[in-house]
């Protein structure tokens, strides 16, 4: 249990900003990381000798999209206002629009592509991890992170009418 | 070396992440010097990598809630592991058939979770039960002890599961008998035992969960009760004695369930 654990809780900040940029709702994005520890530690003694974060990003990264079916099979409606005006209090006027803008680019994207940005531009997972999390190949990865900052740049440059916005 | 290798799309993503080995990365810094235009798009990713990276940093700093400790998920898992999966399942299986028995399995579901609040309540009734019949002068049980076998045998019949009358005799106790009792539209068996100064002990047991769990422990007005459930039968020991010595009664018939498993054998 003690090895579980000292294994498992290093992971949880980075599985916390992954489900947060994905659902942009603390307590949405703590239930998600919640239920992945739970299954993590119910099949522990499945998990193959891979590597443990691509393993752990996987099972959350399912979870989340699971959820989204379910929440699309069940016709809820995922309200603009979960997605927008998340601010950083403390930031200055001009770092903060830009930050801002951030986000609301990475929201234009569809979730693979934010899943890729995420993943490997800001938890610093391996090309070969991200290939493991996405369940993808490694050629398919270098590609898809290629489409994703492209997309991301050309709506930072030519707003939002460039990209059509997508619900979560 | 791979100087000679042309440039690609995943030279340029693992430029951005900081991540080519430096004889490449020398390569792709002098193709972009030679395309404007590329560089120019290369610069701008590389500064919204980081401009993700900073408005993203925070959430990783917070301290985690303590509902993720990872000691606390295995606590609640370890609480619940015996009757969740199970459960779980069966609701998923009556999902899956979906429809009309769908709609089944929600009455199903719903006589579930109303049956486990009635499991919180087994308590009482075997404590109301207990209140009742041992100050029952003339008939306190409805099968005496005399004819144990029948008794045994008949109320397992009733409440559906094989049940046993644990010998209380090491404690002080002996069987007077017991009687069947409704609950919650369900048989109940009531078993109660006496000592040598006439105080009075009930044993209360009806179906309940799969699931197991330890002892509860309820006090009414001087009378005792410890409550568990194991091999789907709910038990509640009730006596009008204080906690410190109700408790070793109970976890002697505990102990004998166990030891006899499978109650059929002791005496079906």
């Amino acid at each position: 249990m003690d090895e579980i654990a000292s294994l498992l809780e290093p992971q949880i900040p980075g599985l916390r900003r992954y489900a947060w940029a994905l659902l942009r709702d603390g307590e949405a994005a703590d239930d998600l990381v919640q239920d992945t520890l739970e299954r993590a530690i119910s099949r522990w003694h499945q998990r193959r000798d891979g590597d443990l974060r691509a393993w752990l990003f996987a099972i959350q990264r399912n979870l989340f999209i699971n959820g989204l079916r379910r929440r699309k099979a069940q016709g809820t409606h995922v309200g603009e206002g979960a997605l927008s005006d998340v601010q950083a209090p403390d930031m200055s006027p001009e770092t903060h629009a830009g930050l801002h803008d951030v986000l609301r680019g990475l929201d234009a994207l569809p979730e693979e592509q934010r899943s890729i940005l995420l993943l490997i531009g800001v938890e610093d997972l391996s090309y070969e991890q991200a290939a493991q999390v996405l369940d993808i190949p490694l050629g398919t990865v270098m590609s898809r992170l290629s489409r994703a900052r492209a997309r991301l740049r050309e709506f930072m440059e030519n707003g939002r009418s460039a990209v059509l916005r997508r619900v979560k | 070396m791979t100087g000679e290798r042309p440039i690609g799309e995943d030279d340029l993503q693992a430029y951005v992440d900081g991540r080519l080995p430096p004889p490449r990365r020398e390569a792709v810094k002098a193709y972009l010097s030679e395309q404007p235009a590329t560089a120019a798009q290369v610069e701008r990713e590389i500064a919204l990598r980081e401009a993700l990276r900073a408005r993203l940093a925070f959430k990783a700093q917070e301290p985690i809630p303590s509902r993720l400790r990872v000691a606390n998920l295995m606590a609640a898992r370890r609480r619940s592991s015996s009757l969740r999966p199970a459960a779980f399942a069966a609701v998923l299986a009556w999902l899956a058939i979906g429809g009309v028995l769908g709609a089944w399995g929600g009455v199903w579901w719903a006589s579930r979770a109303q049956r486990q609040a009635e499991a919180v309540s087994v308590a009482d009734t075997a404590i109301a039960a207990h209140r009742i019949y041992v100050s029952e002068r003339l008939h306190p049980v409805e099968v005496p002890a005399e004819q144990e076998g029948h008794l045994v045998q008949w109320l397992s019949r009733r409440v559906g599961k094989p049940l046993t009358a644990p010998n209380l005799n090491a404690q002080g106790y002996h069987l007077i008998g017991g009687r069947l009792l409704p609950d919650g539209g369900e048989a109940a068996a009531l078993f109660m035992y006496e000592n040598g100064g006439g105080n009075r002990l009930t044993l209360y047991a009806r179906s309940g969960d799969e699931a197991q769990t330890s002892f509860q422990f309820e006090e009414r007005d001087g009378v005792s009760a410890f409550s568990w459930i194991e091999n789907g039968l709910s038990y509640v020991v009730t006596a009008k004695v204080d906690r410190a010595q109700l408790l070793p009664i109970a976890e002697a018939i505990y102990k004998q369930f166990q030891a006899t498993g499978d109650p059929a054998k002791g005496r079906l």
